[in-house]
């Protein structure tokens, strides 16, 4: 784990602000608000904030957002978002239906 | 399990490239890609690529991607498009989605080329229907022939931006505002050139307060910020706009590498999440290779050289060529990608403020700054050179890797010599015929014919010109300065186009002598926006 990652820093407290009902995840409608609050709950990795708010886990998989809340997430702990602990990558990597995940073919008919 | 020498995931330029270089060298390979045709960004990409001739300059994008798919085909490339990768496990078995069931593949080495995604930035009404990427922009306009807006903002003066902006006024729009939140135009200086004298206003330093509109965009406010990209009270300016074009830089999708078990940084200079990995592509997965943007945000150029390197590299891995050919083919491919990789643009060079061209002449301050170079600052730049009769005038005044126009003058008038990135400069060892060959072959659009005195008063200027309709001889209409603002009346003189020109037309006007070193544009007089 990365001194990034400490959690006995001190954040500060969530502190309201004006743009804080701005979309960020938009195929999970969460906005900017709700991540930070987030941060402020603990949720300091790219994985906790997906598993707490679902962000970046609709239709585009965070293609669009998953920089954004990085962004948000580094503010909020006033870090680089490069220091951000990004998400796991995991099958499927794009949104699949289950009816075509679970239909496994052969590679034969070329 | 169908097995293969060669896995590549992205049928894109990089991802192509490799394909035909791994398949000359024998390898079995397969190539996959999610979208239903191939070439990555290629086939949008309308414009004359920058360069020397074995990068293949002055060919615009989309041929190229017609050239790579016919020598993938030539050397027995599979090409299987709708194929989505959704997995890459462990001893490179790779699980492709194909119709409505998905598929294992297993190869002996694989090559992850599959590119970078758009990035967005916050501002209220973001998520707003009508503002969109500048990709997705390019997508409308070039594959789908649908016109993405009709007034249209564009966030983001990268190469990226500008070519956008152009392609949207090609395309009919009107492009009101260019608009960065950096204090210097990001892209290079012809493609800024040759948006900011079709008239849009650049506004450096500037970005989007907000997006109006319930249902869609509607109006777009934007502001100047201070060095730390706050926003200056009193500076904002509003625009009524349909579209909001953003092109604000890429992010590699490299999430495959990563699922795969390759260590990755994140590295904000080469656009976010990327695979360790050396020059040649080779990751810390012994066998898996990365090419093109997801190992780093470069342009297609580069992409396909690190595509070739790639191709190159798995073939010496699994034992097709032995190191020695590796050896000849990697020093090869070395310095056409170190060609690439020269002058003010250079990766090297990101993010600093350079000053002076290699010559030792000051950089156009006016060109970062508004995206034209001043009337008083254009003759000091060595292409630009004064002489009775015709005579090409070179606009070039950055240093940038590419060279066509000095081969393409066939009474060598123009010369930059054997380092790439020179200035072109003007030498006339035989005299100017006026063909316009130069004039088309510069792919930022950079050159003119000018004869500065006709003898009765007035002068004519050869442009390039790649609007359509093209305006009749004998249509009158004003010129427009570098800067965009009409500077005097002009008349059209020829058209000219030839299959040699590649769709750039060469449209001769006549303005008053005074002129001759100010007028660049011409615009139908119907079509005169007042300003």
């Amino acid at each position: 784990m990365n001194s990034v990652n400490d959690r006995s820093r001190d954040i500060g407290e969530y502190v309201p602000a004006e743009d804080d009902d701005m979309l960020i995840c938009r195929c999970e409608e969460i906005t900017k608000g709700e991540i930070r609050r987030a941060v402020h709950d603990g949720m300091w990795t790219m994985t906790e904030i997906r598993r707490y708010l679902r962000a970046g886990m609709g239709l585009c998989q965070g293609q669009t957002c998953s920089r954004l809340v990085k962004g948000i997430v580094a503010r909020e702990l006033g870090v680089s978002p490069a220091e951000i602990e990004p998400a796991t990558s995991r099958v499927p990597m794009r949104p699949i239906e289950m009816r075509i995940f679970a239909k496994e073919g052969d590679a034969d008919e070329e | 399990m169908k097995r293969y020498d060669l896995i590549i995931v992205g049928a894109g330029p990089s991802g192509l490239s490799a394909a035909i270089e791994a398949a000359k060298r024998g390898l079995n390979v397969i190539v996959f890609d999610e979208n239903e045709k191939p070439g990555g960004q290629l086939f949008k990409q309308i414009h004359k690529f920058f360069g020397s001739k074995e990068h293949r300059a002055k060919v615009r994008g989309f041929v190229i991607g017609r050239q790579l798919l016919e020598e993938a085909a030539e050397a027995g490339v599979t090409v299987k498009l709708n194929a989505t990768v959704i997995g890459l496990y462990q001893d490179k078995e790779v699980v492709v989605k194909q119709g409505t069931g998905i598929k294992h593949y297993k190869a002996d080495s694989v090559i992850i080329a599959t590119g970078a995604a758009e990035n967005m930035v916050l501002f209220p009404g973001w998520t707003l229907p009508g503002v969109i990427g500048a990709g997705a922009a390019q997508t409308m306009m070039n594959l789908h022939g649908i016109l993405p807006g009709k007034k249209i903002l564009m966030l983001g003066s990268g190469n990226v931006g500008l070519v956008v902006s152009f392609q949207l006024m090609q395309c009919g729009c009107e492009v009101v505002a260019l608009v960065d939140a950096a204090p210097r135009v990001g892209g290079y200086g012809v493609h800024a050139s040759k948006v900011a004298r079709c008239g849009v206003p650049f506004y450096l330093s500037h970005t989007i307060v907000e997006a109006e509109g319930e249902e869609c965009v509607k109006g777009v406010t934007i502001a100047e910020v201070d060095d730390k990209f706050r926003f200056i009270p009193g500076t904002e300016k509003h625009f009524e706009v349909d579209t909001i074009c953003m092109a604000v830089g890429l992010s590699p999708m490299s999430q495959l590498l990563k699922m795969a078990g390759a260590e990755m940084t994140d590295d904000p200079r080469r656009g976010g999440q990327v695979p360790v990995c050396d020059r040649y592509g080779r990751t810390s997965i012994p066998g898996v290779f990365a090419a093109g943007d997801v190992s780093g945000i470069e342009e297609a150029s580069s992409a396909m050289i690190e595509g070739r390197m790639a191709g190159v590299i798995a073939a010496q891995y699994l034992g097709y060529i032995d190191k020695e050919d590796l050896d000849k083919d990697l020093a090869e491919l070395d310095k056409a990608l170190d060609g690439l990789r020269q002058g003010m643009f250079a990766p090297a060079n990101r993010g600093k403020l350079i000053e002076k061209t290699e010559e030792g002449i000051d950089i156009s301050s006016n060109l970062l700054k508004k995206g034209y170079v001043a009337d008083d600052e254009i003759d000091r730049f060595p292409g630009v050179t004064h002489k009775k009769g015709i005579h090409p005038v070179i606009e070039c005044t950055q240093n940038i890797p590419c060279n066509p126009c000095q081969d393409a003058c066939p009474k060598k008038c123009i010369s930059i010599g054997d380092n790439i990135t020179s200035l072109p400069i003007a030498v006339y060892e035989g005299d100017c015929i006026g063909c316009g060959m130069c004039v088309a072959s510069c792919s930022g659009q950079a050159i003119f014919l000018v004869d500065e005195d006709c003898g009765d008063g007035s002068a004519t200027i050869t442009i390039p010109y790649e609007f359509l309709p093209l305006p009749k001889e004998g249509t009158k209409g004003v010129a427009l300065g570098r800067n965009g603002h009409v500077v005097c009346e002009a008349e059209v003189v020829s058209v000219r186009s030839a299959t040699a020109f590649d769709k750039t037309h060469l449209l001769t006007m006549r303005v008053p002598k005074e002129y001759a070193m100010t007028a660049r544009f011409f615009k139908e007089a119907e079509r005169e926006v007042s300003r």
